[in-house]
């Protein structure tokens, strides 16, 4: 990693990192996710072919590219969250700290709540802010009550929710409005302790101000936890990711073109087809 | 084109023929209404004058011309809790299967939604019949609320499960979602958020349900039967409000002051009854979900 | 390191995950057995007819001039005349009627006014039969006999069923045309179309199909009627000859009868049950059917 590169963007750097509480920090790159030939298809129609690429711990990847180029599809794979379409059909090879995930038989409960996803449009349950954690964490067999009530304060003081909430947990998650839900989200996920967070345009659907609140909670997610995040602003993909994958669709099937650290992905491209997306969209 | 559209508007044979659909629209509406005050009406000034607090209570004599509605109101109630008490439970499991666990367009679920359509569309004497065979002869329950009960649950229970399935879906899947990627099974995920999220829906086939099994009669004749006295058991055979009010409009020459105060009573129970159903169903959701 | 035995709580989640599987087997499970409140009501229904319809019973139905049981004669014919010609004429009745209940809704009621109405035929719908057949006996019957004795007839049933199924058609024509696109009229009011021929001639032809089906599901509930009609209708097994004459539905007899039927006239009531369930099913078959091919290239959808 060159000193020159971490100058030209602030806080984004692998050197210049936020708060850091615990985990690997990713100077040394450890591979925590590796995808091997990962293909996904919705019965006939092939969606993705033959993706490879490593997710470091403690680092976010940003995966960007056009619409429908199979993102969101190869994000809901590392949770096997795609298993809700029952056509979906994946090949290839998924290790999670060296464990096989797609071939093997796996406890995806227990696999989710190690890798959390927040999903593009803020999705808190239709309860109380409390019990929107709470639930989650009885789920996962965390029986006392006080043990939750403090992993609910903490998740809710590290997204920066706790002042804003803390005097009306039993109010109606609903209630707030899209930026602290989308945090509140966040939180929920959180709680469960997860190694890795998956996050499908996080900021999308968020104002712009809200929008600049959350992409800074990422920020400060660097380190402790793995987080990949698929985002159509280029900007902001430049801003917050250590590495970037971009995917593009050809002969309408979706590919990896180029994967590897973000400022030499945007700055030197590799590929004709990043520099042209590149510079065209974020121009 | 146009202007020659402005000229048809404007010719008096446009403008007659305008206001007479006009007039008969209104007219049409007028009608109805008439009529539904002619048959309400009719109710409540005949049902009210014979109606008073001993004919709530006391049970019936000579036939029903005398006396009240006491033991009759509780057949009645019982039925219904005996319907309602077999196709809930029942009719909110196969609804959460249909709406799921099943694949869009999966030939098993479509299937059992075709039969379950087929049967909302069975005459509820054929219900009747039915019961009649299997539940009183064949299961050797003989007439009796249970018998009549169990018959009305067969009866309303395509109809609930429909409704809840269509609540169901409805749903926002984004709460599916997110509970799935939490690591929630589907069990909770069913049971914590999304019956609940469903609940609206839910009460609108259960006050279906509740209407229709209180006002049915004819699959109740042969099934739970005639007998006025108060039930001991539910085994024994007793009779329903409905059944009561064509007994005695049929059957009891002088009886159509108790049968029109036993039809105010009928419409009014079925009204609490929504109510209740509606009151409790806001409670159990205030607790659990709040309104944003 | 595997994944299941990550943590101290995943004994839970495998557990939870083996709870899933056997809730959806158990869910299944179930669906099917109500799938099967079909087959049984078929099987029970043909199991009881059988001593009847087994000794070719089934052509005494149509052979028999007369409906005598315990004489052995079992000619329906005369009921089912009854039956269809009350569903007929009252949806003949209650088709226009609701229809413009409809329109009235839709188009010429002030929003206020329309939720108001609304309510109404709601709890217009919510007033159970036996309600009606005892207005019907006690107000309408003797009107009809002050005109044309004896009162309880054709008419009178025909009558009631109208306004028992009014509401069925005016909520479903209702929904149908609240489902048109509305540049559909826009468009039609740019062409400069009159209110009436907007109505007459682009909203409800575009809004057939939903119209037709609400009419046919209204036809399945006036058909399969049983109280209404048993306390109007007279109850005279005969072939409906005048608008004024007593007839005897199907189902109005099945309910007279059962008290005191054994045997065979046991089996020919369970027949008849049989024979007004496909009835039935016939017409809802057409219901969907209108609803199902209707959308393909029409403007409904």
């Amino acid at each position: 990693m060159k000193a020159e590169s971490d100058k030209t963007l602030v806080n984004s750097g692998p050197y210049t990192l936020g708060e850091i509480r615990e985990g690997t920090p990713c100077c040394e790159p450890v591979p925590h996710l590796q995808v091997r030939n990962l293909s996904v298809a919705y019965g006939q129609q092939s969606v993705l072919d033959n993706v490879s690429l490593d997710i470091f711990q403690g680092c976010i990847t940003a995966l960007i590219g056009p619409s429908g180029c199979g993102k969101t599809s190869f994000l809901s794979s590392l949770n096997k969250l795609i298993e809700l379409a029952p056509a979906a059909r994946l090949s290839g090879q998924v290790l999670f700290d060296g464990q096989e995930l797609l071939g093997a038989p796996v406890d995806v409960l227990t696999l989710r709540r190690r890798i959390g996803m927040i999903f593009q449009k803020p999705n808190p349950f239709p309860l109380s802010i409390q019990r929107n954690l709470e639930l989650p964490l009885k789920e996962h067999g965390v029986r006392d009550k006080q043990l939750r009530a403090h992993k609910i304060e903490t998740a809710l003081r590290d997204v920066g929710l706790w002042d804003e909430v803390a005097d009306r947990l039993q109010a109606s998650a609903l209630s707030l409005s899209g930026g602290q839900q989308q945090r509140l989200c966040i939180a929920r996920a959180l709680v469960l302790e997860p190694e890795i967070l998956l996050m499908d345009e996080p900021c999308s659907a968020l104002d712009p101000i809200a929008a600049a609140v959350v992409e800074e909670l990422i920020q400060r997610l660097r380190g402790r936890y793995t987080v990949v995040i698929v985002t159509h602003n280029l900007a902001q993909a430049r801003r917050v990711a250590n590495y970037a994958a971009f995917f593009w669709m050809k002969e309408r099937v979706g590919k990896l073109i180029e994967f590897g650290q973000c400022q030499q992905l945007f700055e030197t491209p590799g590929h004709a087809l990043t520099a042209a997306y590149v510079s065209g969209a974020s121009g | 084109m146009a202007k020659r559209g402005l000229e048809d508007a404007s010719t008096a044979a446009g403008t007659i023929a305008e206001r007479l659909f006009t007039l008969l629209v209104w007219g049409a509406a007028a009608l109805v209404v008439a009529m539904l005050l002619w048959v309400l009406g009719d109710v409540l000034v005949m049902g009210l004058s014979h109606l008073s607090w001993e004919f709530i209570v006391a049970a019936p004599e000579d036939a029903g011309r005398r006396g009240g509605i006491g033991p009759i109101l509780v057949s009645t109630l019982l039925i219904l809790l005996v319907a309602l008490a077999a196709a809930v439970p029942l009719g909110l499991a196969v609804a959460v299967w249909l709406a799921e666990f099943t694949r869009r367009g999966g030939r098993f679920a479509n299937s059992i939604r075709l039969t379950l359509d087929v049967l909302a569309g069975v005459p509820s004497i054929v219900y009747g019949l039915f019961g009649n065979a299997f539940f009183s002869l064949y299961l050797g329950l003989g007439f009796s609320l249970l018998a009549g009960g169990l018959t009305l649950a067969c009866m309303i229970l395509p109809v609930f499960i429909r409704t809840c399935e269509a609540g169901l879906s409805m749903v926002n899947n984004d709460w599916r979602r997110g509970a799935l990627a939490l690591g929630m099974s589907r069990t909770s995920a069913i049971w914590h958020i999304l019956l609940p999220a469903a609940a609206p829906a839910i009460v609108a086939g259960l006050i279906l349900g509740i209407g229709r099994a209180t006002a049915e009669t004819a699959a109740l004749i042969f099934t739970s039967g005639y007998v006025d006295r108060m039930p001991g058991s539910l085994l024994d055979s007793g009779r329903a409000l409905a059944v009561h009010i064509y007994d005695l409009s049929m059957n009891v020459s002088g009886g159509d002051g108790a049968a029109y105060a036993s039809a105010l009573i009928l419409i009014g129970l079925i009204v609490v009854l929504n109510t209740l159903a509606q009151w409790l169903a806001e409670r159990w959701l205030s607790r659990r979900i709040l309104n944003s | 390191m595997t994944l299941s035995a990550h943590n101290s709580s995943s004994h839970l989640n495998g557990g939870a995950a083996r709870t899933d599987r056997n809730l959806a087997r158990l869910l299944a499970l179930l669906a099917g057995g109500c799938a099967l409140l079909l087959v049984l009501i078929l099987g029970f229904l043909l199991l009881e007819a059988w001593p009847l319809l087994g000794s070719g019973g089934w052509r005494a139905f149509i052979r028999d001039s007369g409906w005598y049981p315990l004489e052995g004669q079992f000619g329906i014919a005369p009921m089912v005349w009854a039956s269809l010609a009350v569903t007929l004429g009252a949806i003949v009745l209650a088709l226009p009627l609701g229809l413009a209940s409809a329109v009235f809704v839709r188009f010429y009621a002030p929003p206020k006014l329309a939720a108001g109405y609304r309510l109404l035929l709601n709890l217009l719908a919510g007033i159970p039969s036996v309600v009606f057949g005892l207005w019907g006996l006690t107000q309408l019957v003797p009107l009809i006999a002050s005109w044309q004795p004896p009162g309880a007839s054709l008419l009178a049933a025909i009558l009631v069923l109208a306004l028992m199924i009014l509401p069925t058609v005016a909520l479903t024509s209702a929904a149908a045309l609240a489902a048109l696109p509305a540049d559909l009229l826009a468009g039609a009011a740019a062409l400069g179309i009159s209110r009436k021929g907007q109505i007459l001639r682009v909203a409800i032809p575009a809004a057939r199909a939903g119209i037709v089906s609400g009419a046919l599901l209204a036809a399945v509930r006036a058909l399969g009627e049983t109280m209404a009609v048993l306390m109007v209708a007279g109850n005279v097994v005969q072939n409906p000859s005048s608008l004024f004459a007593p007839v005897r539905a199907l189902t109005a007899n099945i309910a007279l009868e059962m008290a005191y039927a054994t045997d065979l006239h046991r089996a020919g009531l369970f027949a008849s049950g049989l024979l007004l369930t496909l009835l039935v099913l016939l017409l809802a078959w057409l219901a969907a059917r209108v609803v199902q091919r209707a959308p393909r290239g029409s403007v409904y959808e």
